[in-house]
């Protein structure tokens, strides 16, 4: 197996821990940011947009660009690629606006 | 600088109200060009909610001005493109105690006079109209014709559809002068030649008075607007309480705010609106901001728990009297003004473009322009 920074300073992760995505149970690693367990996980799309519905995603990864927008514990427009994943942390995929229930 | 041919008249300022100006003025069959130091919308404009409001002004001239732009609106947004945004929304205004209501009513009775749709709407119906407002008004008034566009989408598009040359990023340096009157404008890229030039600078049109050789007291009163996360449609109407209306028309330097809460097509629910005078000073004032959004949530309660994404704030332009300076300025012929709108400039500009091109072209207004005569302010008002 070809050396990884990891294996060649020996690191292994601190702790891991399992949140939920959409009913499924994931296995999060201390620190990783949402976006990277869902990524880790196979899952690339965790929204859909206000207009059309199409599928969204990391884009920038660096808290930029607002593509990878989520439903954390309920609670809407949480960029994915910044949100450090907590144990037991239940992400949902976002439709469109993500508050659905207040429109009139 | 060379030009096709000659030109009629230069607009100083591209602005909603320098568009609006170089639109009706180019539909009345004269050369224009627009010249603006930054970009379209690029001062008061882009700062702006595209108010396009007739409830927040008492009977008088300014609201004449207001009808007559509100039916100029309904025109423009059938022939511009819909990127402008305009909704017809109408606004409500809500008043928090049976006196509050009294002094709307009143306030409203006068408008009525003056030709403005007001329809009383006790508390139950104000829930109708509006789902997610806070229990506590007591009633308020329905305006059908308050409406909105996207400011700076509106400017662009009036510009666009003008045919105007347009000149960005050119500061304008000087005002030439001959024996006639005004010859032009001196910019840093060269001169524009024209009979006929229009201070549509906004907030910075005394400057430009000035560069003229005479004196306009336009004075900045700073605003800031709140945007929140993208939301559905969760209001209905652009609704504001009461006491807007006193801080309007205020001449008070200090800190004031009510707030106007209002969706979007996009989505954001923009809250303005703030006024101070500080001068040209941009700093972020979160006292302002702090109020804006309590007050915003006590109209609203869902919008405590609304994200703010963004805020922005600009400088409107403000003369002592609260009317704008729209016509011929009688101490320098060739020369006319277009600025001083305050909060309004939107809403009124496709009148002052009405105004001015009638002026330009030596038309018959279809209101006067009278009570916005640019020399009032002068000691010695000539003419």
């Amino acid at each position: 197996m070809s050396p990884t920074p990891r294996t060649l300073v020996g690191g292994a992760p601190s702790a891991t821990y399992l949140l939920r995505f959409d009913g499924r149970e994931l296995t999060a690693q201390a620190g990783q940011s949402i976006a990277a367990v869902l990524w880790g996980a196979g899952i690339l799309a965790w929204r859909t947009t206000r207009q059309g519905g199409a599928p969204r995603g990391a884009f920038c990864g660096i808290g930029s660009c607002y593509d990878c927008l989520v439903t954390v514990n309920g609670r809407p427009n949480q960029r994915a690629c910044l949100v450090p994943a907590r144990p037991g942390d239940t992400v949902t995929t976002q439709e469109g606006t993500g508050h659905a229930e207040l429109g009139v | 600088m060379s030009k096709r041919h000659p030109l009629d008249v230069v607009i100083i300022g591209a602005g909603v109200v320098g568009a609006a100006i170089a639109y009706y003025a180019a539909r009345a069959g004269l050369s224009v060009a627009v010249v603006d130091r930054g970009p379209v919308a690029g001062g008061t404009t882009g700062a702006g909610e595209g108010n396009l409001l007739v409830s927040d002004k008492e009977a008088g001239p300014e609201l004449d001005l207001a009808l007559l732009s509100a039916g100029l609106w309904r025109e423009l947004a059938a022939v511009l493109p819909h990127e402008i945004e305009y909704e017809a929304k109408g606004g409500l205004v809500v008043a928090p105690d049976e006196a509050s209501l009294g002094a709307l009513r009143d306030f409203a009775e006068g408008q009525r006079a003056a030709g403005v749709e007001a329809v009383e709407a006790g508390a139950d119906q104000l829930r109708e109209l509006e789902p997610h407002l806070a229990p506590g008004p007591v009633g308020g008034f329905l305006y059908p014709q308050d409406a909105q566009v996207q400011p700076a989408q509106a400017a662009a598009r009036l510009l666009a559809a003008s045919g105007a040359s347009v000149h960005l990023g050119e500061e304008v340096t000087g005002i030439l002068t001959g024996p006639g009157g005004v010859r032009g404008v001196r910019t840093r890229g060269g001169e524009l030649l024209a009979p006929a030039v229009v201070n549509a600078a906004g907030t910075w049109g005394g400057r430009i008075a000035e560069l003229a050789g005479v004196s306009l007291p336009v004075l900045p009163r700073r605003g800031f607007v709140l945007v929140t996360e993208p939301l559905p449609r969760v209001v209905r109407h652009k609704v504001y309480a009461a006491d807007y209306i006193a801080d309007v028309a205020s001449g008070s330097a200090a800190l004031q705010s009510s707030a106007v809460v209002e969706g979007t097509p996009a989505g954001p629910v923009l809250i303005g609106a703030t006024r101070e005078r500080v001068g040209f000073d941009r700093s972020l004032s979160v006292e302002a901001l702090r109020r804006l959004a309590a007050q915003a949530a006590a109209l609203f309660p869902f919008l405590a728990d609304a994200r703010v994404l963004r805020t922005y704030h600009g400088f409107r332009p403000y003369l002592p009297d609260h009317l704008p300076a729209i016509g011929p300025d009688p101490r320098l012929p060739g020369l006319l003004h277009a600025c001083g709108h305050e909060g309004a400039g939107i809403g009124l500009a496709p009148a002052t473009g009405v105004l001015i091109a009638a002026a330009l072209t030596g038309a018959r207004p279809p209101l006067s322009a009278d009570p916005f005569r640019p020399a009032r302010f002068a000691a010695d008002p000539a003419g």
